[in-house]
């Protein structure tokens, strides 16, 4: 994450911060709305931590609402719904990662093979197409295919071999979601790792085929190192997001196939903090799911160092 | 790119390089690389041609419904995969429906307004950002890039929003998602590689810094303004989670994706339910083409602007990627 402005020669002299200012001034006005936006709808709520200390009452506010301490906190952590959410993120999140990762760096190594290039763009035009798609959209789209009413149960039935009711069945649901995950996002994760292969110096392969290297020692010599920066970084960020595995998606389908199965920590914050109005116990289970996504991206972040690439930020 | 284009080319410089030969150079096989086996090339076409089948043979089958007789739909059972009586009506009839129509116009309304606000406060913070060595500018790009790591979470955001008298409101839709931080990071990356000859010679000229902005950033930075016009847009369009939070019982205004997760993904998901149709018009259930149509419609205006971003998609992402 390089935040510096590019260096340029030093200017001939330092100026006061005054001729600065009026020199600039036109600049800072600029970054006033979204400066104001941040500061309301990301700042102030970081005050609104507070209310996980709190038994929050809406009726006094903040300000006046009755301070408890850490018992938010001690009841949470003696709640086996939570607990069982926090299963189901790590589950569901786990099996993502291990389904769903590897997906878009194969689809872009196949697609990187194919000599036409038209047939690269068509390609391209339409495994992105999904990744714009809503969660409703998307998990509607599933229903009508697979759910109980869909085209796979319609020709199941009209060939007398029962019903498979895949969008309803709990046992299967990580299954299900990583598969919907997949027919929406792993085109579009593509780009990235085609752009990195298209960096790949092609002479590199055409000194290793004289030296009579195949196509297997070429893609494991060559290719695979030539990705690896953009797989790791591809890794941190989905560590550090470990823990917000598809809200929208699983709030969807919640009602279909039960809390037990959908609860992630994001919904059981949502369910319990909004829904049921225990505002404070909805907070608690949000920070302490943020606490933990900080450590997570840090902990992510120092492995990717350890492997010598910069991950999210450098040294 | 640019290697396997002389290499395709080399024994050809004499000829005069027409587009198309550059094309077919472009997609020539790189001559170190040995020719393909038949068994490979089947199963790379399966591959991919299974992956295209995965994503548009849906997308038939639920346009095709949407258009299909009720007879169509009774003889197949339920969503048709061939063509058999095809009829406008289904659209005639969910033009005509109030609650299709107000939603249309809600989403609409708000993709609108949304991106506007999002693009005017993302386009002038991440010019404001773009000056080399300007007064305080590591200060806001700091701020701006700790909301990227930090939150405080779904409670504390609503209660802001709510505190702040949001409920039931327009603006709570808009205002709360309205910055991106990404998406500035992205036009910032795009803005400080604008020729800085032209800069300074529109700076020689008199032109203040909103001048320069309005007719010498923006003109240059086209691409990169319709990614994240359409990545915003499209943010709003789908988003209806935040109704959830603001207006969940407010039917009148509630945008698209609401009435489909309501009318369509819910009334089917759920077991046993009874499809209560679509607001007061239909007593009845409403019929699948019906909802299949409210699908289309969710889709259309995506379909329209898509062609057009596309080709610069991966410009976007990647800088995001990158510079981000």
């Amino acid at each position: 994450m390089s935040t510096a402005a590019p260096k340029r020669p030093a200017g001939p002299a330092r100026l006061t911060w005054r001729t600065r200012l009026r020199r600039d001034k036109s600049l800072l006005l600029m970054t006033v709305p979204a400066v104001v936006l941040l500061l309301v709808f990301n700042y102030v709520p970081l005050f609104g931590i507070v209310t996980a200390f709190q038994e929050y009452d809406p009726l006094v506010g903040v300000w006046h609402s009755e301070w408890v301490g850490f018992d938010q906190f001690q009841q949470l952590f003696g709640d086996p719904a939570f607990w069982a959410s926090m299963k189901n993120t790590l589950y569901l999140s786990f099996v993502q990662l291990v389904l769903f990762f590897p997906i878009p760096i194969a689809l872009a190594l196949l697609l990187n093979s194919v000599v036409s290039e038209r047939i690269r763009n068509f390609f391209q035009s339409v495994v992105y197409l999904p990744h714009f798609f809503s969660w409703v959209l998307a998990v509607t789209i599933f229903q009508q295919m697979l759910g109980g009413a869909g085209v796979l149960n319609q020709f199941l039935r009209q060939h007398d071999i029962g019903t498979w009711d895949i969008m309803t069945n709990p046992h299967t649901f990580a299954l299900l979601v990583t598969s919907q995950a997949i027919w929406k996002e792993a085109g579009w994760g593509i780009i990235v790792f085609l752009a990195a292969l298209s960096a790949i110096n092609s002479e590199l392969y055409e000194a290793a085929a004289a030296d009579g290297a195949g196509r297997l020692r070429r893609m494991w010599h060559i290719t695979l190192p030539g990705l690896r920066g953009v797989i790791v970084l591809m890794l941190v960020l989905r560590l550090g997001n470990a823990l917000s595995v598809g809200f929208e998606q699983f709030l969807v389908q919640r009602d279909a196939v039960g809390h037990e199965a959908a609860d992630v920590l994001d919904t059981f914050s949502f369910y319990y903090g909004i829904a049921t109005g225990g505002y404070s116990y909805g907070a608690a289970a949000g920070l302490f799911k943020s606490v933990v996504s900080l450590l997570l991206i840090w902990g992510a972040n120092k492995l990717a160092h350890a492997f010598g690439e910069d991950g999210l930020y450098r040294r | 790119m640019t290697n396997v284009l002389t290499m395709g080319t080399r024994g050809e410089k004499r000829r005069a390089a027409t587009a198309a030969a550059r094309r077919r150079a472009r997609s020539a096989r790189p001559p170190w690389d040995e020719p393909p086996t038949a068994v490979g090339q089947a199963a790379k076409g399966l591959t991919l041609g299974g992956m295209l089948a995965v994503i548009l043979v849906p997308l038939y089958i639920i346009v095709l419904t949407s258009f299909s007789t009720p007879g169509a739909i009774n003889r197949a059972g339920g969503l048709v995969i061939w063509p058999d009586g095809l009829t406008t009506e289904t659209y005639r009839q969910m033009l005509s429906d109030s609650t299709i129509i107000t939603a249309l116009g809600v989403s609409l309304g708000i993709t609108v307004v949304g991106t506007a606000v999002s693009m005017a406060v993302s386009v002038l913070c991440a010019y404001g950002l773009s000056r080399p060595r300007s007064l305080g500018h590591r200060f806001v790009l700091l701020l701006l890039i700790i909301t990227m790591f930090i939150s405080g979470g779904l409670i504390p955001s609503f209660l802001v929003v709510t505190g702040l008298g949001g409920y039931g409101q327009w603006w709570a839709l808009i205002l709360p998602s309205a910055v991106s931080v990404f998406n500035i990071l992205v036009l910032r990356a795009f803005y400080q590689e604008t020729s800085s000859e032209l800069i300074d010679a529109a700076r020689m000229d008199g032109a203040g810094e909103w001048r320069i902005l309005w007719s010498v950033v923006l003109p240059t930075s086209r691409a990169v303004t319709a990614v994240t016009a359409l990545f915003y847009a499209v943010g709003y369009w789908n988003s209806f989670f935040n109704v959830m939070l603001y207006m969940p019982t407010d039917s009148e205004k509630w945008p698209l994706q609401y009435v489909l997760l309501t009318y369509v993904n819910r009334a089917n998901g759920l077991p046993g339910s009874v499809n209560s149709g679509f607001g007061q018009t239909h007593a009845q259930t409403a019929p699948l083409s019906l909802q299949m149509a409210v699908v289309v419609l969710t889709l259309v205006p995506l379909v329209i602007v898509y062609p057009f971003v596309q080709k610069h998609l991966r410009t976007g992402v990647l800088t995001g990627a990158i510079k981000g």
